[in-house]
């Protein structure tokens, strides 16, 4: 083995080379405070190592990224942490590098002849910061595609070469495939071997100028590392530590190892604490999405353009930001008087209380927002219902996701009712997304219609004639009304006994799934029931059909009542002789006015009987 | 090249060290050339790609069926609809996908369409839930109902985008969805 090794570095030096990496000494001796730059560069290799990973089941197009994200993490083995830790260390790369950057200014590390190395290190923030925001589009969910678009939309009101550059970033003009192959292009390629590069440079300049070990401000005279440096580069080993100095191995290594621990320790938390990294719902070129908001640490941008009116925002998105860049950059020039450092600090200082309270400003009033809220709440439920559905039927069909959602009864269901029949009707209360109506309620409230509940309602004299049932309509005032409020008022106990039988027997017709169970148990009752609905005592079909018998028919049929082809049938056209004919009050023909498609009435339907997927069902998912 | 040996000190000192500079500009001219033209088509190609999609035009946009006029009550609060279109991304044409929404806005004598994206920064608007105008969820622009900036500290440069629209077989609402460039006070299409 010796000899192996001996054969090795014979032929590659690599004893050497460990010796000049492992063994430099540190002047002053080992420090905890030193241990920042090791520590992001271990969050820097974390991210390459799980990134690559990632990159091995990502799949980056419009059909594809949001399914293959969806598929890392809820599919493969392990996949939820592995991306739990790559989004997270990208928080904690972000923190570390700012923390570092903030310790060169306020230990004056910037100064000459560290210049150079400082920049690479305000480069390496841009890249950080590139890397983030190419990374939140590529799960391609609509956080991510509506956050983007921001920043997209910012890149084209840069002057002159803007609408190109976005065109370019963007791959076309909409987004689309293009779009997330150049962002992952960016991400794990370009970004990724600029920041190797700008790493290599900022360590070798490191490894040039030594530790800052002195702090500037007990110093006019020069700093022992610079002191050191004249003595020329042959290695440190030649320059055997003073007695207060330590070497790097093992010492210092030692305290950067612990630091990386902790580092690791404090993403696995949040990754634990929080089940992984977020995925939304799949992105939406058509659905709105008021939740969209960029990464924490770009929340200050977010915030800082609200104060931009009309025609300043190129000061605000470009010309402000790259002032105080520019300023930073400068740092080390101001950095050569007294004066000039305390600018520096004061700057440091200013831009980072500036940022921290934009971001609060930003969280603060989200959170007083209720329609802020609201959308979150939505987007969230939206996200999980993507994941019940693309979990059935054993895999996600080549239209991809959006596909399942836009045919899911659950999530189109309260959207279409909000805006098509919300202006009049009510479900549980509000206009299907939870949301309270904007005008009173003209319509009946169609939570579980036609269930047993619903029709006891219906048939209790005390509640017939609330909005919940006929709202404002003329039926409001109508036989049916009437009838309840004064027949079924008197009713005996025997007559009672026989409408609870009808109600159970109306509501059966409906065949309504989260009701089949005790259709099934009440089977006697429903039947005789059933026979009851035509007789004298209850006196139904002296206005509604059963069965083809009818006295007069002035009210909707109840053969079926409430089944899905009644109620397709009934929202389709409501003037329909079947049910209220000529007699019927303000409900729409959303049928043949094609107010609605066939489609979109199936999806109402289906969401009103609560017939949709649940992960569990045996059927799988319904097409 | 140098046949003739140097014979005298003023020929080292002079003829030979300029005809070395000389041969050394010569060599360094040539290896920068000739990496430069292996170089050439690899990267003059792969701008070419990166550069590709300012070639590309976006379609012109046709107009697309959105609605039943029955559908837009007549009382000037817009409703929203999505468009689907028939869309070519890159590689795939895709029919019937979803490329955006506009809201649409009927009074007793008008119907306005809008394209719903606000004119700022990108973000989807919405419809404020009284009803009463337009606010953008992202940097609170707002409007009022007919798309006009409502308040001065709005940061959208201009008005909601309108889009045209026509009324086809009586009351089929045809739009022509199209996407304009953000952040300017001008309303150019995305190209």
């Amino acid at each position: 083995m010796k000899s192996l090794l001996g054969w090795l570095d014979h032929r590659t030096g690599y004893r050497d080379l460990l010796r000049k990496a492992l063994v430099e000494s540190i002047p002053g001796g080992a420090k905890w405070r030193y241990v920042w730059g090791s520590a992001l560069t271990f969050a820097i290799a974390v991210q390459f190592v799980t990134g690559v990973i990632l990159w091995a089941a990502y799949s980056p197009n419009a059909q594809g990224a949001w399914e293959s994200v969806y598929y890392i993490e809820n599919v493969m083995a392990g996949g939820w942490m592995l991306r739990g830790i790559h989004h997270y260390m990208a928080h904690a790369t972000m923190i570390l590098l700012v923390l570092h950057l903030m310790q060169v200014v306020v230990a004056g590390a910037y100064k000459a002849p560290r210049e150079v190395n400082f920049w690479f290190g305000i480069a390496l923030l841009h890249v950080v910061l590139g890397l983030s925001l190419t990374g939140y589009l590529l799960p391609w969910d609509q956080k991510g595609y509506w956050a983007t678009k921001v920043a997209t939309s910012i890149a084209s009101i840069t002057p002159v070469v803007g609408p190109a550059m976005q065109k370019v970033l963007v791959g076309g003009a909409d987004y689309g495939h293009l779009t997330l192959t150049r962002f992952f292009a960016l991400h794990a390629g370009i970004l990724p071997g600029a920041l190797i590069a700008l790493i290599a440079g900022h360590v070798y300049l490191f490894r040039r100028h030594g530790v800052t070990a002195v702090q500037p401000r007990e110093t006019g005279h020069a700093t022992q590392p610079e002191g050191a440096e004249e003595d020329g580069q042959d290695g440190p080993a030649a320059h055997p530590p003073r007695p207060r100095d330590g070497w790097f191995w093992p010492d210092q290594a030692l305290r950067d190892a612990v630091a990386c621990l902790a580092v690791m320790a404090a993403v696995l938390y949040l990754v634990i604490r929080t089940g992984g990294a977020p995925l939304g719902g799949p992105a939406d070129a058509a659905e709105p999405y008021a939740a969209a908001r960029p990464e924490w640490y770009f929340m200050f941008l977010f915030q800082w353009l609200k104060y931009f009116p009309a025609g300043t925002e190129v000061i605000g998105a470009i010309v402000i930001p790259g002032l105080v860049v520019t300023l930073i950059a400068l740092m080390p020039f101001a950095g050569r008087w007294r004066l000039g450092h305390r600018f520096n600090l004061g700057l440091t200082g200013g831009v980072l209380s500036g940022v921290a309270l934009l971001t609060w400003l930003a969280y603060a009033q989200d959170r007083a927002d209720p329609d802020f809220v609201f959308a979150q709440t939505n987007a969230e439920a939206e996200a999980e219902r993507a994941v019940e559905l693309a979990g059935a039927g054993g895999g996600i069909p080549a239209s991809g996701a959006l596909a399942l959602l836009r045919s899911d009864p659950l999530t189109q269901g309260p959207r279409l009712f909000a805006e098509r029949c919300a202006s009049c009707h009510t479900y549980d209360g509000h206009d299907g997304m939870g949301r309270p109506l904007t005008e009173p309620q003209t319509a009946a409230e169609l939570k579980r219609f036609a269930s047993r509940e619903w029709l006891e309602g219906l048939l209790d004299p005390e509640r017939v004639a609330t909005p919940e049932y006929f709202g404002s309509t003329d039926f409001a005032r109508g036989r049916m009304v009437r009838m309840v409020q004064s027949r079924v008022a008197g009713f005996t106990h025997e007559q009672q006994e026989d409408l609870a039988k009808v109600i159970k027997a109306v509501s059966a017709q409906a065949a309504l799934p989260y009701q089949a169970e005790a259709d099934e148990a009440d089977q006697a009752e429903i039947l005789e029931g059933t026979a009851l609905i035509s007789s004298a005592s209850v006196g139904c079909t002296e206005c509604h059909e059963f069965q083809d018998v009818v006295e007069q028919p002035l009210g909707p049929t109840l053969t079926g009542f409430g089944s899905e082809e009644w109620l397709t049938a009934f929202i389709r056209d409501a003037s329909h002789p079947r049910f209220y004919g000529d007699r019927n009050d303000r409900m729409p023909a959303f049928g043949p006015e094609e107010i609605l498609t066939e489609e979109e009435i199936r999806l109402l339907v289906a969401w009103l009987r609560e017939d949709w997927y649940r992960s569990g069902d045996e059927e799988g998912r319904p097409q | 090249m140098s046949s003739q040996a140097p014979q005298t000190p003023q020929d080292k000192t002079t003829a030979t060290p300029s005809g070395h500079a000389r041969r050394g500009f010569l060599a360094g001219a040539g290896a920068i050339a000739a990496a430069g033209l292996a170089l050439l088509a690899p990267v003059w190609s792969g701008l070419r790609v990166v550069f590709d999609p300012l070639r590309r035009a976006a379609s012109d946009p046709a107009l697309v069926p959105v609605a039943r006029l029955a559908a837009i009550p007549a009382d000037g609060v817009p409703r929203k609809f999505r468009v689907t279109a028939d869309r070519v991304d890159a590689w795939n044409t895709q029919q019937d996908m979803p490329v955006g929404a506009v809201y649409l806005r009927r009074t007793e004598d008008s119907l306005q369409a809008f394209n719903v994206i606000c004119p700022h920064a990108g973000c989807f608007v919405n419809l404020a839930p009284d009803r009463s105008r337009f606010v953008c969820p992202c940097h609170k622009s707002s409007f009022d109902l007919e798309g006009a900036v409502d308040d001065p500290a709005s940061p959208s440069p201009r008005d909601m985008d309108t889009l045209d629209v026509e009324i086809r077989d009586g009351d089929q609402v045809w739009v022509r969805f199209q996407n304009f460039l953000p952040g300017r006070a001008d309303k150019t299409p995305v190209a």
